[in-house]
């Protein structure tokens, strides 16, 4: 009885998580004209995955160097750089505004700020505790540089996608792949087989052209890889995960813990009810 | 079911406060309910039901104190509450995850009553209580999915209130009102946000109705014989507490699953981009939990029919009750309608996987568009209701059942069981 009721509960519980995963699983989206999207393998998946810091700091690179032309990062402080789990995190400086790293990145930047001793608007270099300023000032002007097309924000792009670091990464990648003659491009418009639709207003960003950008290392004695398309995507691709969900390897941690005091939790009610109920097991006369 | 009260104040203090204020007897009495012993794990939902609505009040109201209602901050502070906000991350997560395993709580909760006939006499008030608990938790969970104002949200409320619209006549000024403008704009989102804090209370209102009427009924039971006997009870306490706490804890394991592991699989990845009034997303679809209203609503190509149709397979739960003429309460017992039941189970499924998909495109089945598919399956439902229940319960024959909860369940060794009956018609 015991053993039935608990199997019965067990595949209770496995079907529930099996049909919710499934829809899950169901509602992320195909692609169209023969491109196989490549799978890469992400190692922040699965159970235990965290990001890796010196990729997210090369990403962050690409980002500043070329995403930044255009995309916004409309989420993100520059503090946020240097949060535990962030790409510049240093245990040193537990208050990121503290990390010096960080404090140059928000020095390069110029800010939107007011003068406060007569209230006019100056520009100023920025410091950890800015957003990072938005590369135009509203979406008209977006649209107006850009050829009517408004960039998106990347902060949360990853999540903003199914299968979001699948679809960047092969974004940027898939340019080359043959265009069907079904699609029809207007003026300022690339083919990407990634993008519904199959037209695209970026064109292609990440040239495998040596000497255009090389990856320098924040840290001494490391050799950054070479900064191949590949290479380049992958790693951008590593930043904006992170940029889209910062508190992963805490969040991870906490489902650890609270996993193993859930079973020891499920296992000791168990116990409780079998001896609770065990007062109740003596046969009764008919 | 309520028997006279068996609690006896220990201390001078306790009977103080019991003769002017007796809240400590109330508890004791409402522990002390005798509950069916044969009660299986289906019977564990109810508890862990109340700990849903819970947790989702407590996460609520956290959220609360750092979300903004505005349509040019609210995307904002749901990502300052995810990065910023110590703890933001599990809050949000644990009130987006908990409204899915409400809904997976809730309809295993029906689906258990539906089997074992929950909802027949003397339960009637009881199960009407529940189908307005349901309908209060769909109406706040799609006001709070509006919130975070994504392309999802923002679409989803313009599809929703735009059902309101199609009412003949009055719809137009209907849809207006309900929106406080001609579009969801920030007068709704400031509206729904109000209506998301109530409703979840009068939730919790109606859940102490829910319970109240059960105290007076008791619970069903597998068999669906009522008990007769003091042996077919236990007291709540402490039988069903610990079990209840044992399915409590490998409930919140799933549930933990999802908050730390898949944090987002539950949602559409479109709400994490800013609500545009300008650019609609090519697919527009609602949570899982109301897929499979989706699918009936988009059955028939006629928007008012088919909103009649959403409709009506909620409404139609509510007289359940009187449709269902077999006066056998437990599926157990009745041969035919249980397959029937499953039948409609899978059914369920089909028109949840039926409103995920694109009408024209096809379906597993070959030959079978979603359109056609979810015609069918809708087809299924109504005639689950309206045909299959009311004809069974006249011809069906229905198994021999035990005579009491204590015969079904007694260990009789080596002697012969005693031969069952047709245990007489409740």
């Amino acid at each position: 009885m015991a053993f039935k009721t608990a199997r019965n509960l067990i595949i209770a519980g496995g079907l529930a998580a099996a049909s919710l995963t499934g829809i899950a699983i169901a509602s992320s989206g195909g692609v169209a004209d023969g491109y196989k999207m490549v799978h890469k393998h992400w190692h922040w998946t699965g159970v235990t995955g965290t990001y890796d810091q010196e990729a997210m700091q090369r990403g962050f690179h690409v980002y500043a160097q070329v995403c930044r032309s255009c995309h916004n990062l409309d989420q993100l402080a520059f503090r946020h750089l240097g949060d535990e789990g962030g790409p510049f995190y240093d245990e040193r400086y537990e208050n990121p505004n503290d990390n010096p790293l960080v404090k140059n990145i928000a020095a390069e930047y110029e800010v939107i700020d007011m003068d406060p001793e007569d209230g006019s608007e100056i520009s100023r270099p920025g410091i950890p505790a800015d957003m990072f300023p938005p590369v135009y000032r509203n979406n008209a002007e977006a649209a107006y540089v850009n050829n009517g097309a408004i960039p998106p924000d990347l902060s949360v792009m990853v999540k903003a996608r199914n299968n979001g670091a699948d679809y960047v990464y092969n974004l940027m990648l898939a340019y080359d792949h043959p265009q069907p003659d079904s699609v029809e491009l207007g003026e300022g418009q690339y083919y990407n087989p990634v993008m519904e639709g199959g037209k695209i207003a970026m064109p292609p960003q990440l040239q495998p052209q040596a000497g255009v950008f090389e990856y320098q290392s924040e840290t001494e004695g490391q050799n950054p890889p070479e900064a191949t398309a590949e290479q380049m995507a992958a790693d951008v691709v590593e930043f904006l995960a992170w940029s889209a969900d910062p508190k992963l390897a805490e969040r991870k941690a906490a489902g650890l813990v609270s996993m193993i005091y859930l079973i020891i939790l499920a296992i000791l009610l168990w116990l409780s009810y079998k001896r609770v109920w065990r007062r109740l097991k003596q046969p009764v006369k008919g | 079911m309520s028997g006279h009260s068996t609690y006896e104040p220990k201390w001078a203090a306790a009977r103080w406060m019991d003769q002017r204020l007796p809240v400590v007897r109330m508890g004791a009495d409402f522990m002390a309910m005798p509950t069916p012993r044969n009660l299986n794990y289906w019977w564990t939902f109810g508890g862990i039901l109340m700990l849903c609505l819970m947790v989702q009040i407590v996460s609520g109201i956290i959220l609360g104190m750092h979300y903004v209602a505005h349509v040019d901050h609210a995307f904002d502070s749901v990502q300052r509450i995810r990065r910023d906000v110590p703890y933001g991350w599990l809050m949000q997560s644990t009130h987006a995850v908990g409204a899915s395993m409400f809904f997976l709580a809730v309809y295993m909760h029906i689906f258990r009553a539906l089997y074992y006939g929950s909802y027949k006499a003397p339960r009637e008030v009881l199960w009407i209580i529940g189908c307005l608990i349901y309908l209060a938790m769909m109406a706040t969970a799609f006001l709070g999915y509006t919130l975070p104002w994504g392309q999802m949200s923002f679409w989803g409320a313009t599809v929703i209130t735009g059902f309101f619209g199609a009412v003949p006549v009055v719809g137009e000024s209907l849809q207006q009102w309900l929106l406080g403008g001609y579009a969801v704009d920030n007068a709704t989102l400031n509206r729904f946000y109000s209506l998301h804090y109530l409703l979840p209370f009068i939730i919790a209102a109606l859940s102490g109705l829910h319970v109240w009427a059960l105290h007076v009924t008791g619970s069903n039971n597998p068999i669906g014989v009522s008990d007769k006997v003091k042996t077919d009870t236990l007291p709540f306490h402490p039988y069903f507490t610990v079990k209840d706490m044992f399915a409590v804890s490998i409930f919140l394991m799933i549930f933990a699953f999802f908050l730390f592991y898949l944090p987002d699989a539950l949602g559409h990845a479109d709400n994490y981009i800013k609500a545009d009034p300008l650019k609609t997303p090519p697919h527009i679809v609602p949570e899982w939990y109301f897929l499979p209203f989706y699918a009936i609503l988009r059955a028939v190509p006629d928007k008012l029919a088919g909103i009649l149709l959403m409709v009506g397979a909620i409404a139609v739960l509510f007289v359940l009750p009187w449709l269902d003429t077999s006066r056998v309460r437990s599926m157990r017992f009745r041969p035919v309608a249980r397959w029937f039941f499953f039948i409609f189970v899978i059914f369920c499924f089909i028109l949840g996987y039926c409103g995920a998909g694109t009408p024209d495109d096809p379906t597993f089945f070959p030959g079978l568009n979603f359109y056609r598919m979810s015609q069918i399956a809708t087809v299924y439902y109504f005639a689950y209701f309206l045909v299959i229940l009311p004809i069974l319960g006249l011809v069906e024959d229905p198994k021999e059942r035990p005579a009491s909860i204590t015969q079904s369940i007694l260990d009789y060794g080596d002697k012969a069981e005693p031969e069952k009956v047709l245990a007489p018609a409740e």
